[in-house]
């Protein structure tokens, strides 16, 4: 059948600049260059670049620009390039439409339309660089009261403190499985995570056993398939999330198809090289809050209640009232992911149209957290969307105690968010399992390259928590006063529990 | 005889060793003070443990790693034996939802029948059922390498046995059917893409999911689940060799990738 799709992008070669080196060839895995001998030229495909820049950021000569194709459709608001190309592909292969990272529609970033307030005059600002600032957080469940006992210098804490996490700055890395991503990616995170002082998150692909060294800073994950789910790995976590859901795509469960399900990946999952690793939609052990907290507390009995144990879902209309019922079951760390959370792959139209902005859940599960009294029972971590410091700091003033970054992470290592994850065939050595591919990403760069990103992100929230004459990050946590509205509804800015610039 | 009252009670009489055998008593425990004895018995080397009086203490067995036998009388509340990882299991009577969830290794005895979910994500062991079995039995079970989970229900079973099964051997022995030759149980092997289920009896093409596949079990086939078939009956009685007489379906999946071709890449 002919295709009627047209190229995504177009290859300028400037051919004056271009000495043949080849690098694009051997670089593309797509195979969109190719060198002809005869003519001595080097040619592109057009049709199969994703335009994922690998090329243009390896040529030596700067002899490649990659860009948008300009080619237009006949103008209409209604029947758009991406609506038009859309029905072509499924007309032309029957399948659901997959797609990979988060939603790309533009729905309002709320972090955009939020601004941070400063001290002026009245209370002075802190300069980190020379006062104690304090950015150390622990997630878990919070006592409604401390009691102390002794007199004196001999006071102890009688009341016990059930098991926490440490983090040394409040970011840690999402969940992303060694399947969605390389082994390389997987230790990049692992030792990041370790040098920074805080967690990462192996998704529902289990634990790679060379990675069990860093499972002081490790959250495995219990997802609906179980893969890799076993009482070392059980063990050796610092703490447990049960996924329920992601924000990429509520609802659904995944499937890993067996073509990625290599030698060292089927060890890890515990599941035979070469089949389909199915994630069922729902964990068919949890058919309501009863049963959630009967696998919570599972997992607590069978790591002898040593972990706290979080429980992740997707923003979703009524995340409030289930996160209510998540802390009442017991999760001592609730992880929310909006609409515009990552994956390696998802279907199109789920991805970007099931879920809400992660700004939106935050603001209403804190809220109900606090009024039903049961806040401190459980630590909010949030995820989906969040790409600055500026990002973290607001959603902390909104009521979260950290939050999990995976597209910002891959993006430190190289991603350049191409969207194309669930082709397995990334240039950058993430999304892939191809050894070719995968050896380009070096887990020491990758890690420094992490390590940085933390390091100056954990900087700037500092000199933002100075700036707001605050020494430390627990005494913004749900301080929305210092949040203001710029450009929102009436409705939104209740919503958010924050007031518009100005009032 | 040496009896000896443990520290893991305070109580009189709750936690007691008998000849070196473990007895608790769980009358009126939380499955929490419960489970806290039956690990820290197993923890200093017990080989047997008893427990009387159990009535719902949930994940008896979970968080053990050693192969010491665990004798439950009574009925054990949801996920017996949830990520178990070597623990025998004996239980005199009925079991509740859950039996052998995501389990590693080991094995669970039940002298009654059991709910639903059994056997869920198992990747190891192998677990006897004396009786029926509730909704979704075997649901993703998976196997790999040396661990190859072995589920065998001595009754009925109910709907979506197998559903999602990667892996593993379930076998259906349908005793005390009264009457009718065919299993009641519909959508079996929903999703299936890995394993075997094995069913004493009548299945028709309706009560299949559409992702299995069944075919008379050859001679061949008989004797991969002879062994389990004689286990059973060592546990509950009964002569395997009139069991192993009659026919046997066996079900299997038809691709190892159901949804390979479901997208457009």
């Amino acid at each position: 059948m002919k295709s009627y799709i047209l190229p995504q992008y177009l290859v300028e070669r400037d051919d004056y600049r271009c000495i043949r080196c080849e690098v694009c060839v051997r670089q593309c895995a797509f195979d969109v260059h190719w060198y002809d001998e005869e003519e001595d030229a080097v040619f592109a495909d057009e049709s199969k670049c994703v335009g994922c820049l690998r090329c243009a950021t390896l040529c030596p000569t700067n002899a490649l620009v990659v860009r948008h194709n300009p080619t237009e459709h006949p103008p209409n608001a209604n029947w758009t390039r991406d609506v038009l190309q859309n029905i072509y592909k499924q007309a032309e292969t029957g399948g659901v439409l997959l797609t990979g990272m988060g939603c790309d529609r533009d729905y309002p970033i709320y972090w955009d339309r939020i601004v941070l307030d400063a001290s002026q005059v009245t209370n002075p600002s802190i300069d980190p660089l020379r006062e104690p600032m304090e950015l150390r957080t622990y997630l878990g469940a919070k006592p409604d009261a401390l009691q102390v006992e002794g007199k004196g210098k001999k006071v102890s804490l009688r009341t016990r403190i059930t098991p926490q996490l440490r983090l040394e700055t409040p970011i840690m890395f999402s969940a992303i499985s060694y399947g969605a991503i390389s082994f390389n990616a997987c230790e990049s995170l692992a030792r990041a995570a370790a040098e920074m002082g805080t967690y990462y998150n192996t998704g529902e692909g289990g634990l790679h056993r060379d990675l069990y060294k860093y499972g002081d800073h490790t959250i495995c994950q219990v997802a609906s398939g179980r893969f890799g789910v076993h009482a070392d790995y059980l063990e050796v976590a610092a703490a447990l999330e049960i996924k329920i859901g992601q924000g990429a795509k509520p609802g659904i469960g995944g499937h890993l198809p067996g073509e990625k399900v290599s030698a060292e990946i089927s060890r890890t999952r515990m599941i035979p090289k070469g089949t389909d690793a199915l994630s069922p939609a729902p964990h068919h052990d949890i058919y309501s809050i009863e049963d959630l907290a009967q696998l919570i507390y599972a997992l607590k009995e069978a790591t002898h209640w040593k972990k706290p144990v979080s429980v992740k879902i997707a923003a979703v209309h009524n995340s409030a009232a289930i996160a209510s019922g998540m802390v009442r079951a017991g999760a001592d760390i609730i992880a929310l992911d909006g609409i515009r959370g990552g994956t390696g792959a998802a279907p199109t139209m789920i991805r970007d149209n099931v879920g809400i902005p992660i700004e939106l859940a935050l603001a209403a599960v804190d809220d109900r957290l606090r009024q039903e009294g049961i806040r401190n029972r459980a630590s909010i971590v949030v995820a989906g969307g969040i790409r600055s410091s500026a990002d973290v700091i607001k959603a902390i003033a909104l009521g979260a105690d950290a939050v999990y970054i995976g597209t910002a992470a891959l993006v430190a290592m190289g991603c350049h968010v191409c969207q194309k994850c669930y082709t397995g065939k990334c240039n950058w050595g993430i999304a892939t399992q191809d050894p070719y591919l995968s050896k380009r990403l070096n887990p020491e760069v990758g890690a420094r390259r992490l390590v940085n990103l933390l390091t100056a992100w954990s900087h700037e929230i500092m000199e933002m928590l100075g700036g707001m004459g605050i020494n430390a990050v627990e005494s913004l946590r749900g301080n929305r006063l210092r949040l203001r509205g710029v450009g929102l509804s009436q409705e939104e800015l209740d919503i958010l529990g924050i007031k518009h610039a100005g009032a | 005889m040496k009896i000896e009252v443990d520290h893991h009670s305070g109580l009189p009489g709750v936690f007691v060793r008998v000849d070196g055998k473990v007895r608790i008593n769980a009358r009126q425990l939380h499955y929490r003070e419960l489970n806290n004895m039956i690990k820290g018995a197993a923890a200093e080397g017990a080989e047997e443990i008893v427990v009387d009086n159990v009535y719902g203490q949930r994940y008896i067995g979970s968080g053990i790693r050693r192969a010491v036998n665990i004798t439950v009388h009574g009925v054990p509340g949801n996920d017996l034996g949830a990520f178990m990882d070597g623990p025998r299991i004996t239980v005199d009577r009925n079991a509740q939802d859950g039996v052998g969830n995501t389990m590693n290794s080991g094995v669970i005895v039940v002298h009654g029948r059991a709910g639903d979910i059994v056997a869920m994500g198992m990747r190891g062991g192998r677990i006897f059922i004396r009786e029926g079995v509730g909704y979704r039995a075997a649901i993703h079970m998976k196997e790999y390498r040396k661990f190859r989970p072995v589920l065998v229900i001595g009754g009925e079973t109910q709907d979506f046995l197998g559903e999602y099964m990667a892996g593993g051997l379930v076998i259906v022995l349908g005793l005390g059917k009264k009457g009718k030759a065919s299993f009641a149980a519909r959508h079996i092997g929903t999703g299936m893409h890995g394993g075997l289920i094995f069913m004493r009896g009548m299945v028709e093409e309706h009560q299949l999911g559409k992702e299995a596949a069944a075919v008379q079990a050859s001679d061949e086939d008989k004797e991969l689940i002879r062994p389990f078939v004689e286990e059973y009956a060592g546990y509950f009685g009964g002569d395997p060799r009139e069991i192993m007489r009659s026919g046997f379906l066996k079900l299997f999946a038809k691709s190892h990738r159901p949804f390979g071709g479901l997208y457009a890449y």
